[in-house]
């Protein structure tokens, strides 16, 4: 009965095209609406590495001013470290699996050709266990070694835009591009890789922008006084000038990483982590009170305010329009289908049920909510582009992915049936003998 | 066949209580071709609607091929609609924007035949009535009387035994009249019991029985079928 269903559905919009565009429309622009806000509140607020989110977790040592206000809750602790503390961990025996410490930067590129001028490339200066600990796939190569990272070796992994841009989409290992008047060797280049939003560096920068270009190893970015392009926050000045001084300080702007692999595992860290502190306690750091944190990638992206409440609002505001319009399509339906009332009457002179009238019109209203749905799509991916024309750096929160493609005809068919379920169940409940003579 | 044993159907609002039928009592036997009339506002039609079980009675028993079907519930009352009973109304009721064949599939689809038992049956009751060369017209290509004949194909097309008419010729002119009158009249004769409400005494005279609804009861019932055994013996005796 389904097709035969489908194929009267057909014909009753048909019949009243006008009133059948109005619905269609009506509904098609609250899920236009409703799906542009959610999908960027989606690709906000998603799992950004689902398979290993719950194993990744990044640092806060609460290394801060004494006479600042006490600590309240975790969002006051800075979400950097020391460079001193990031080399020492990244060095000591801790019982993490892994762990990756890192700054976002720039570095000038230069390419070989004369004609091509210099351009600015997006970098992170990190460990080589970066690659590893954030399953990032790699097209050419691997990652550089411990051993490099030791011996500050200028070497350099290429995104795959990148490798695109400076040689054609050719295997580049072992060929030297120029940064900052030093050439580094490509070890590798990357797949492509984009986890949005970009949790590793959620101070400072757009989380949701595109995955830098060139990686290069932290100490190596340190050596050649390449600076960081995030947040540098220091509550007590350097003793002194220069690097050294600088790299000495209380200054935090590391990001830290550590994958533990199993709760005991994070347990030790934190108690590895705790001693730390009490140990530089005792040399005269850390002059409050011990507040030593470990989060996880999604409480990370929370604890930072990742999805703004702003974002949340917008979404709250679109359903509310969404609702509207269900509202406008119920009448719509109510006055379409109390039109259908001799048919009705027909249909169940010949035997036709309540449910088989019921069925018969609730498929109607979810063909209907199938098309609103198309046009909600259409709406949604021309609200999406509007964005993206409008705000730079958003472009990785304005696709519609299968998933968001099939949560819209969800929503579409869901928000039809809840605009139709009185209007057909009023149908199937006229009394058919007052219409059987009227026609 | 069909039983009614006091029937009675009271239609209630706030401010009024009409009573359409008033322990009505009827039987039609099997075959049968009856005549129902009677003025405006007698009940002819709520007695259909309930002998169709579109209505409930408010009390009685009616029996329907010797089953109690006062009291059904909707979906069974369907059923049995869906099975037993044909429709045919003075408008026609086509639904005007299927074709004469899907006009005709509308009782078969809620049969749950296979679409070739279906085409089957829709095409050989367009060749009874005669329009199996325009099943792809809209009912609108149809004059009034070809329009009424598709109506008829439908309400035989699932071969109900037993088949209402509510004035089936009432918007026709004379001549479609008596070739729709025609038409019931052989069907009858193939076995199909026909209950017919009409106005037109003339169409009744042609019924096999007649029965008159006033103020919601069965009268005169006697007196006319009487009247028309006279008749007919009348005319027998005059040609001897």
């Amino acid at each position: 009965m389904f097709s035969y269903y489908l194929k009267l559905a057909w014909k009753s919009i048909l019949r009243n095209p006008v009133l059948s565009s109005l619905m269609v429309l009506a509904l098609g622009l609250g899920i236009g609406a409703f799906m542009t806000t959610y999908t960027v509140y989606y690709l906000m607020s998603g799992d950004p590495i689902p398979h290993k989110s719950d194993v990744l977790y990044a640092l806060q040592l609460d290394n801060w001013d004494p006479n600042s206000p006490p600590t309240e809750s975790q969002r006051d602790v800075q979400p950097q470290i020391t460079y001193r503390d990031a080399e020492y961990l990244m060095h000591a025996d801790t019982p993490a699996t892994r762990q990756a410490a890192m700054y976002r930067t720039s570095v000038t590129v230069q390419p070989e050709s004369a004609d091509e001028p210099p351009f600015d490339g997006t970098t992170r200066a990190t460990y080589h266990t970066f690659f590893t600990m954030f399953d990032v796939p790699f097209l050419y190569g691997e990652p550089w070694r411990m051993t490099e990272d030791d011996g500050r070796e200028r070497v350099v992994v290429l995104s795959r835009k990148m490798n695109d841009q400076l040689f054609a989409g050719e295997n580049s290992l072992g060929r030297n591009v120029r940064m900052n008047d030093a050439l580094f060797r490509v070890v590798g280049v990357l797949d492509d890789w984009q986890v949005t939003p970009r949790f590793y560096q959620v101070d400072g920068g757009n989380v949701f922008a595109d995955a830098e270009d060139f990686y290069i190893p932290m100490s190596t970015g340190v050596e050649m006084v390449i600076q960081p392009h995030g947040n540098v926050n220091c509550w007590l000045a350097p003793e002194g000038g220069g690097l050294d001084a600088f790299l000495r300080s209380e200054c935090v702007w590391i990001q830290f990483w550590a994958e533990l692999s199993t709760p005991e595992e994070a347990v030790a860290y934190k108690a590895f982590l705790d001693n730390f502190v009490r140990s530089q306690k005792e040399i005269g750091r850390y002059p409050r009170p011990l507040n030593t944190f470990i989060s996880p990638v999604m409480e990370w992206m929370a604890i930072n305010e990742v999805v703004s409440t702003d974002n949340r609002v917008l979404v709250r505001v679109a359903f509310l329009f969404l609702l509207v319009c269900i509202l406008n399509t119920v009448g719509l339906l109510l006055a379409k289908f109390l039109g259908k009332g001799p048919e009705v009457a027909l249909r169940r002179a010949m035997g036709a049920s309540k449910n088989a009238v019921f069925s018969q019109n609730l498929v109607e209203v979810c063909s209907i909510g199938v098309m609103g749905g198309v046009v909600g799509i259409l709406l949604a991916w021309m609200g999406l582009q509007l964005i993206d024309k409008l705000y730079r750096g958003y472009q990785n929160l304005v696709h519609l992915d299968g998933a968001m493609l099939s949560a819209a005809l969800l929503v579409a068919v869901l928000s039809s049936i809840v605009a139709g379920i009185y209007p057909v169940w009023r149908v199937a409940r006229l009394a058919p003998a007052g219409y059987l003579k009227t026609q | 066949m069909l039983k009614m044993t006091n029937i009675s159907k009271v239609y209630r609002t706030d401010l009024i209580e009409t009573h359409a039928l008033r322990d009505l009592n009827l039987q039609v036997e099997e075959g049968e071709f009856v005549a129902v009339t009677g003025p405006s506002g007698s009940g002819k039609t709520t007695f259909l609607n309930i002998a169709g079980l579109l209505e409930k009675p408010s009390g009685g028993v009616y029996e329907l091929d010797g089953v109690d079907v006062s009291r059904l519930s909707d979906r069974d009352a369907a059923h049995i609609r869906n099975q037993k009973v044909g429709f045919i109304f003075q408008s026609f009721n086509l639904i005007p924007d299927l074709n004469l064949f899907d006009n005709v599939d509308v009782p078969l689809r809620y049969r749950g035949w296979s679409a070739k038992k279906r085409k089957a049956a829709i095409e050989e009751m367009l060749e009874l009535v005669g329009l199996a060369s325009r099943k792809t017209y809209l009912p609108s290509q149809l004059s009034g009387g070809q329009q009424q004949r598709v109506a008829i194909a439908r309400a035989l097309a699932g071969a109900p035994r037993f088949l209402l008419a509510d004035e089936p010729t009432g918007n026709l002119d004379s001549l479609m009249a008596r070739q729709v009158m025609e038409l019931l009249e052989s069907i009858n004769a193939q076995g199909t019991t026909i209950v017919m409400v009409t106005h037109d005494q003339e169409l009744a005279r042609r019924a096999r029985r007649n029965i008159q609804v006033l103020d919601g009861q069965v009268s005169d019932l006697d007196s006319v079928y009487q009247a028309k055994v006279d008749r007919i013996a009348k005319a027998g005796a005059a040609h001897v």
